[in-house]
């Protein structure tokens, strides 16, 4: 049962995205949306974290999260996937649950 | 009317919630009144000022040329937080040019933008006679 774990708070000013982090499991998905995008930097305080998870879950970033705070997707920690709102809507059918980290 | 120091502090990132706009519009409002206006970038409050907004695929009005405007309002104290940038992997370079013409220097552009750490940032915020935070 793959699962995306949706996640709008900063990493940075909210434990919401560490919680995540902790929970979700080996082949879930996770997407960064709204102030979340500002996780998918690389060289953060917080990367090293997100990396670890990377090793058995996918890591999305809706790059107009990402454009709109100023941040370029080429800064992105290697692996993560910039999508737009289409792939969203991809991710949501391709798995089974959905849950939001608010 | 008497001047005070006002400092505004900002702490969240733009468009994922008001707060970042609503503060510049007072930041504005305080303009008018004259005073003495400081603000300060800290925490999630840098994503503010970056430079390179784009905020087409998002639907909502990139504001951050407003803070291009703040010195012909003569608010040209934006004290931002060294170790806030760092963590967050940004460098001032990062930053919009933001700056301010003296008029007593023959209206020479001068940069709005004071690097601080922690501990100046601290002495600044502790300076202040009306602290607003966002």
């Amino acid at each position: 049962m793959a699962m995306l774990h949706i996640v709008n708070k900063s990493p940075f000013e909210k434990v919401s995205f560490r919680s995540c982090l902790n929970h979700a499991r080996a082949g879930d998905s996770i997407l960064m949306i709204e102030d979340a995008a500002v996780g998918a930097l690389d060289g953060t305080s917080f990367s090293d974290k997100l990396k670890t998870a990377m090793a058995d879950k996918s890591v999305y970033v809706l790059g107009g999260d990402l454009t709109a705070r100023g941040l370029s997707e080429d800064r992105m920690i290697d692996g993560v996937k910039a999508i737009d709102y289409a792939g969203f809507v991809d991710l949501t059918v391709e798995n089974e649950t959905t849950q939001s980290w608010l | 009317m008497a001047t005070k120091k006002f400092m505004f502090v900002n702490r969240k990132a733009p468009y994922g919630s008001v707060y970042a706009l609503e503060a510049l519009e007072v930041v504005l409002i305080s303009a008018a009144f004259e005073q003495d206006v400081s603000l300060a970038f800290i925490d999630d409050g840098v994503y503010q000022i970056t430079k390179g907004q784009n905020t087409d695929a998002i639907g909502q009005k990139n504001f951050s040329n407003t803070f291009k405007a703040l010195g012909d309002y003569e608010i040209n104290k934006l004290y931002v937080e060294k170790e806030s940038l760092e963590e967050r992997g940004l460098t001032q370079d990062d930053l919009m040019d933001l700056v301010w013409e003296d008029e007593d220097d023959d209206w020479a552009e001068k940069p709005s933008i004071i690097m601080v750490n922690r501990s100046e940032m601290a002495d600044v915020m502790a300076e202040q006679e009306v602290t607003l935070s966002f």
